[in-house]
């Protein structure tokens, strides 16, 4: 039934257009509030989000910050006409691969362009003049630049030296653990997949596909069986712990020297080694395995690691600040593997890097310094954010005893197997390195050398150690006397002109 | 002057000389309105290319010719009109241009803002042409079922032009394009108030109670239905859902204003309910947008990249609370209707939320000054056509930034005044210039009557 209502109780235009208005506020309002909820609470969770394009469009929006070796930039920036403004160049890229490592916009940042890669793209807060405003007003600072140590001299000479052989380079400058070359062959053009076109992924792509592996930086992220160079971290171990006192007095080797607790001989490259009575001082210069691999039994096993560790081994975070491989020296074995441990076989293993921190650890009395690869971080104005100090790793030995391997070592060059890098006019200490390894020894060996050098009759620190291994060459034959001395020489030739 | 039986039959109207007509009040907003836009204008100017644009000075000086005429017409015309609504109209229409202009800078092959500003000249000559010619908005009910009929003419028209993007709702001429569902809706909300006007009662207090809810008589509320079916069932047809989406509203929102009855606010919902369900199920085009909606990253998960309404939200991410600057952000990522569907999300990102709640609250304020109109003036199609137009503004307003937003569905509206469209930017001109003469008519004093 149709029941008409009192027309008084019934609301007017006035209410009721008044409600439809407040309505119509709660929608907008109901705007303003999912506003929010988008904006700030939500905002963070869509700014990382990994479809997002902003972060890579703003990090490329400016050129990025520099590389530099010296005072000269070793890389730089191109406008790419893309959505991503700039992209990395790089003017002698596979020069300094190993240095730099690459920046791309597909690919990413590694080594260095990793590590330093808030300051290189302007993010780092120590660049913003007013953190607090930048952040409100949304600055972007220009890219910082970040100064290596590297000598280019040490460096081309390094590349050059191991052409296009496979091997690595590492020197640094024993007092201060600045490295001066960082070299890895074969390299490639980090500069050729800093984009993001398709000639950028097919270089990539190609670069991935080489069975030589170009991309690998050898001499700090591959480690290789160090062979007799490690004999300097056995004799080393031997004198600081009295295992020898002095380095021309009989050392008590038997010969033949069977392995503890077998029945195996441990042999010697040359027959000289094969004899009774023989100082540290010979055996360094003949490279005999006998007489090392029973003094580092001798010395035992927890010395032997301690040294070993003083010089970098065992070191999962050794950051220049990129990260270096771990070397290995193992810490559970029986007697007759620390013999073999000791002349730098079983699982002994160890980056050039570690290498030549053991030659630079001795050049400098005993003391390891932590191995640097930037010298300071600046603003894009030039003003100074950071100088990196060196700092002691560790103290290794006692200056005397260091001055003891010194000894040693010199005498390799002067008068043995490490002859190819004797440089006149200076002073030159080294070890020679022949590592077997494969199954059955079949692969081709690694050809190590370790060395330092100084100023004939200075009585200063060295000022270059260096590190350096042939992986593989088509030389027929493969020692580290005859392939990686004369590398070592080059590059320690260069660093004393520069000096 | 004021007879003594004037001032009785209108008691609330005070005579002349007590009213401020607030015509200098409105001066002074509308330069203020101008100056935001050049402001807006030259930093996005800066911003991209280190310096003001070379024609910052023209531009400035054809929004202010623009604006100053209208406020002069508005001194001649519609002296005691409220003084907001035109400075409003101005900021907005300019801001739409700023924020165009700025994304034709992203787009170096398409340059809307000079078409952008010739659509809004043309929208300010016809706020002219109805502010001079309709000196009484009464005048408006004779036409009422004319207007209905034109504007279910312009409803159909589309059907037969080719769809645009999915939907039929652009009607194309040589090198012009208009969407006449925009005219339309004006002439419905005349229609419905011109109805509503004459059969509320009726409406209000006859027809069969069933349970609580009392049901109008199916001759009076037959017409209404019939014709609210068949603007409904063509924007279906064309699958332009955001104006079907907004007419439903506005109907309701009407019908609810006139009757005072809740009940049509309990069956409206329950037919848009039933209306988008089923469209919802039949058509796959609406239920991505459901979909979208319900996951708007659900398209990156899938490996195909982030979609519109994920894009969207990233630049109001990007944008946080203070915005990237004008001309900062890269909201051009959304791609496809970056200048007119999803506008805000420019303004989201680069002026922040700070800059979208001012934006919302400029339109707040257009809508309350709407709504102000309708309650101050004393015949019901007026107060009807007043609130209705305040409510278009804002449901039109709720839909396309719900959508951008992900509150809602996406449906594709423009926002009113800002987003790239003739026919948009033009029937929100004439939107303003019907409450320009309605408020006048409300605030006018005890005068004797123009008519």
């Amino acid at each position: 039934m149709a029941k008409p209502r009192n027309p008084q109780r019934r609301h007017g235009i006035s209410t009721t257009g008044r409600r439809a208005g407040m309505f119509c506020l709660v929608l907008i309002l109901a705007l303003a509030g999912q506003a929010t909820w988008v904006q700030v609470f939500q905002a963070k969770a869509y700014d990382d989000n990994a479809a997002n394009q902003r972060t890579a469009i703003e990090r490329y929006a400016q050129p990025r910050g520099n590389i530099l070796v010296g005072a000269a930039p070793v890389t730089g920036s191109a406008p790419t006409g893309g959505r991503f403004d700039y992209k990395r160049t790089y003017t002698d890229g596979s020069q300094f691969a190993a240095v730099t490592g690459f920046s791309s916009q597909i690919y990413g940042n590694t080594q260095l362009e990793g590590t330093e890669d808030s300051l290189l793209s302007g993010t780092d807060n120590r660049l913003a003049g007013w953190a607090l405003w930048d952040e409100i007003s949304r600055k972007q600072n220009p890219g910082g630049d970040v100064y290596t140590t590297i000598s280019k001299a040490a460096q081309q000479a390094a590349m050059q030296g191991l052409g296009n052989q496979k091997g690595a380079v590492a020197a640094i400058e024993p007092s201060t653990g600045r490295i001066l070359a960082l070299a890895s062959t074969p390299s490639y053009d980090p500069g050729s997949f800093a984009g993001s076109t398709a000639a950028d992924q097919n270089a990539w792509n190609a670069l991935q596909a080489d069975t030589n592996q170009p991309m690998l930086n050898r001499a700090l992220r591959q480690t290789y069986p160090p062979g007799s160079t490690f004999k300097v971290v056995t004799a080393a171990a031997a004198l600081a712990n009295g295992t020898v006192t002095d380095i021309n007095a009989p050392t008590g080797a038997p010969s033949p020297y069977v392995l503890p607790g077998t029945t195996t001989t441990l042999v010697n490259d040359t027959t000289a080694c094969d004899r009774s009575g023989l100082s540290l001082d010979t055996a360094m210069v003949l490279s005999c395995n006998s007489v090392l691999g029973y003094l580092g039994v001798q010395t035992g096993l927890d010395k032997m690691t301690a040294m070993a560790e003083n010089f970098g081994f065992n070191d999962a975070k050794l950051d220049i600040p990129v990260r270096a491989a771990r070397s290995n020296f193992d810490t559970r074995m029986n007697q007759s593997q620390v013999a073999l441990s000791s002349i730098g076989q079983f699982d002994t293993a160890a980056t050039p890097l570690v290498m030549a921190m053991v030659a630079a650890g001795v050049a400098n009395n005993g003391t390891v310094m932590y191995p640097q690869l930037v010298d300071k971080l600046t603003k894009s104005d030039g003003t100074t954010v950071q100088v990196m100090k060196p700092s002691t790793y560790k103290q290794a030995m006692s200056p005397a005893v260091a001055g003891q391997v010194q000894q040693l070592m010199t005498d390799v060059v002067d008068n043995g197997t490490g002859r190819n890098a004797r440089i006149s006019g200076a002073t030159v200490g080294g070890k020679t390195g022949t590592a077997q390894h494969g199954v059955d020894n079949s692969g081709t060996p690694y050809a190590w050398f370790i060395s330092w050098a100084k100023p004939a009759g200075s009585s200063a620190v060295p000022p270059v150690a260096v590190a350096v291994v042939i992986a593989d060459s088509n030389a027929t034959d493969v020692t580290g006397g005859g392939l990686a001395a004369p590398i070592a020489k080059s590059v320690m030739q260069a660093v004393l002109q520069d000096h | 002057m004021a007879t003594p039986s004037a001032v009785a039959a209108a008691p609330r109207r005070p005579p002349v000389g007590q009213v401020r007509s607030g015509r200098n009040v409105e001066l002074v907003l509308v330069l203020a309105a101008v100056a935001i836009a050049v402001f807006g204008y030259v930093e996005v100017g800066v911003n991209i290319d280190g310096r003001a644009p070379s024609d910052a000075a023209s531009y400035g000086a054809a929004l202010a010719g623009l604006a100053l005429v209208a406020h002069g017409v508005i001194r001649w015309k519609a002296r005691y009109a409220d003084p907001l609504l035109l400075p409003l109209a101005i900021l907005l229409n300019g801001i739409g241009l700023v924020v165009i202009y700025r994304l034709d800078r992203a787009t170096p092959s398409n340059h809307a803002a000079p078409t952008q500003l010739l659509w809004s000249t043309l929208g300010v000559a016809l706020f002219l042409a109805v502010i001079v010619v309709l000196r009484d908005h009464r005048l408006l009910q004779r036409y009422a079922y004319i207007g209905a009929l034109a504007a279910l003419v312009l409803l159909i028209l589309p059907i037969f032009f080719p769809p645009v993007y999915g939907s039929r709702i652009w009607v194309t001429i040589g090198p012009f394009s208009f969407q006449p569902g925009e005219f339309a809706k004006i002439l419905l909300a005349v229609f419905f108030a011109a109805y509503l006007a004459v059969h509320r009662d009726s409406l209000a207090l006859t027809g069969r109670q069933i349970w609580r809810w009392q049901l109008p008589r199916g001759r009076v509320i037959g017409p209404v239905l019939l014709v609210w079916a068949a603007f409904v069932g063509v924007l279906v047809l064309e699958t332009d859902l955001g104006t079907s989406l907004l007419l439903f509203g506005l109907f309701v929102v009407m019908l609810y204003v006139a009757t005072a009855r809740s009940g049509w606010i309990t069956i409206g919902l329950l037919l848009a309910s039933v209306g988008a369900v089923t469209v919802g199920w039949l058509s796959p085009h609406v239920h991505s947008r459901v979909v979208d909606w319900l996951h708007p990253l659900a398209s990156i998960a899938a490996g195909q990249g982030a979609n519109q309404i994920a894009q969207s939200l990233f630049a109001f991410a990007a944008g946080g609370i203070l915005g990237t600057g004008l001309g900062l952000g890269h909201s051009i990522l959304i791609g496809f209707a970056a200048k007119s569907d999803f506008i805000l999300a420019t303004i989201g990102e680069e002026l922040g939320l700070v800059g979208l709640v001012a934006l919302f609250l400029l339109y707040a304020l257009l809508v309350s000054r709407g709504v102000r109109t309708g309650i101050a003036l004393r015949d019901p199609f007026g107060r009807l056509l007043a609130i209705g137009l305040a409510a278009l503004i804002a449901i039109q307003v709720f839909v396309v930034a719900g959508g951008v937003l992900d509150l809602i569905p996406l449906t594709g509206l423009t926002l009113p005044f800002i987003a790239q469209g003739g026919s948009s930017v033009v029937t929100n001109w004439i939107i303003v210039a019907l409450l320009v003469r309605m408020s006048d008519s409300a605030r006018r004093p005890s005068a004797p009557e123009e008519t």
